[in-house]
């Protein structure tokens, strides 16, 4: 016991594969996703408690630090969205195969950014 | 595995209850279920988005008080925060390796949680109300 002993899995020797780091970002968003909600109830509450707090809080939004924290929130959220529809074709038996994961794991990114850019753009163009 | 010849009961009745999976299927598939719902329901609220970005104070709280768009809300609060402590829980369950730490820290995040689905829900119900 007193000899530090290696444990497994060795994931310091190990290659990061798309798979694996796509199953655990799903995670960390998940969290940080559950972590934002705060700010949807913040929103709800300001609004609810009259114009001075939701003018408050629509200034904190257009600050650039807020405007890049719902851009952050806005790529966390169509990250998860994507990686999540790729788990629902997963729980029906589809694309389990190595190929598919990799092929389903690369369209689940190319949505999230396609999602992204497509939700700002409309937004700063509308 | 044998199978006894001495009782009336089936062998689901007899493994009813015990083992370490208890409610697992009722989680995994509200796991499921709220992940399916929240496809139209995030859509139509990034459609509210579009529509609330930029607005003042009046626009805001009449374009929520258009019952199709507290209903989209409303029904994005449920099933979000449902999601959001399903989720979480395992995540717990996963890392946390104590059993009293695993079920104070999932208490505390669901009792979290719950504080803030009510608070979101009764703010839009003021806001419906204004």
């Amino acid at each position: 016991m007193s000899r530090p002993r290696p444990l497994s899995p060795h994931l310091s020797i190990w290659r990061f594969q798309l798979p694996a780091v796509m199953s655990i970002t799903h995670r960390i968003t998940a969290v940080i996703l559950t972590s934002g909600t705060v700010l949807l109830t913040a929103w709800l509450l300001a609004l609810a408690f009259g114009e001075n707090s939701f003018n408050l809080v629509s200034m904190i939004i257009s600050h650039p630090l807020g405007q890049f924290v719902m851009f952050g929130y806005s790529v966390v959220l169509f990250y998860h969205a994507s990686n999540g529809v790729r788990h629902l074709f997963w729980d029906f038996g589809k694309g389990l195969d190595i190929p598919g994961v990799y092929t389903s794991g690369r369209i689940a990114l190319a949505a999230m950014v396609v999602l992204t850019v497509g939700f700002w753009a409309f937004i700063f163009f509308s | 595995m044998a199978r006894s010849t001495n009782s009336m009961r089936t062998p689901l009745a007899k493994v009813r209850g015990l083992g370490s999976a208890k409610s697992g299927v009722h989680h995994w598939w509200h796991q499921r279920l709220t992940a399916i719902a929240m496809v139209p329901l995030v859509l139509s609220a990034i459609y509210l988005v579009f529509r609330i970005a930029g607005s003042d104070y009046n626009q805001a709280i009449s374009l929520l008080q258009n019952p199709f768009h507290a209903a989209i809300l409303l029904l994005l609060i449920i099933t979000g925060f449902w999601h959001c402590m399903l989720g979480i829980q395992v995540v717990i369950e996963d890392y946390v390796g104590s059993e009293w730490g695993r079920i104070t820290s999932i208490m505390i995040v669901r009792a979290i949680l719950i504080l803030l689905a009510t608070l979101s829900a009764l703010s839009l119900f003021k806001i419906v109300s204004i």
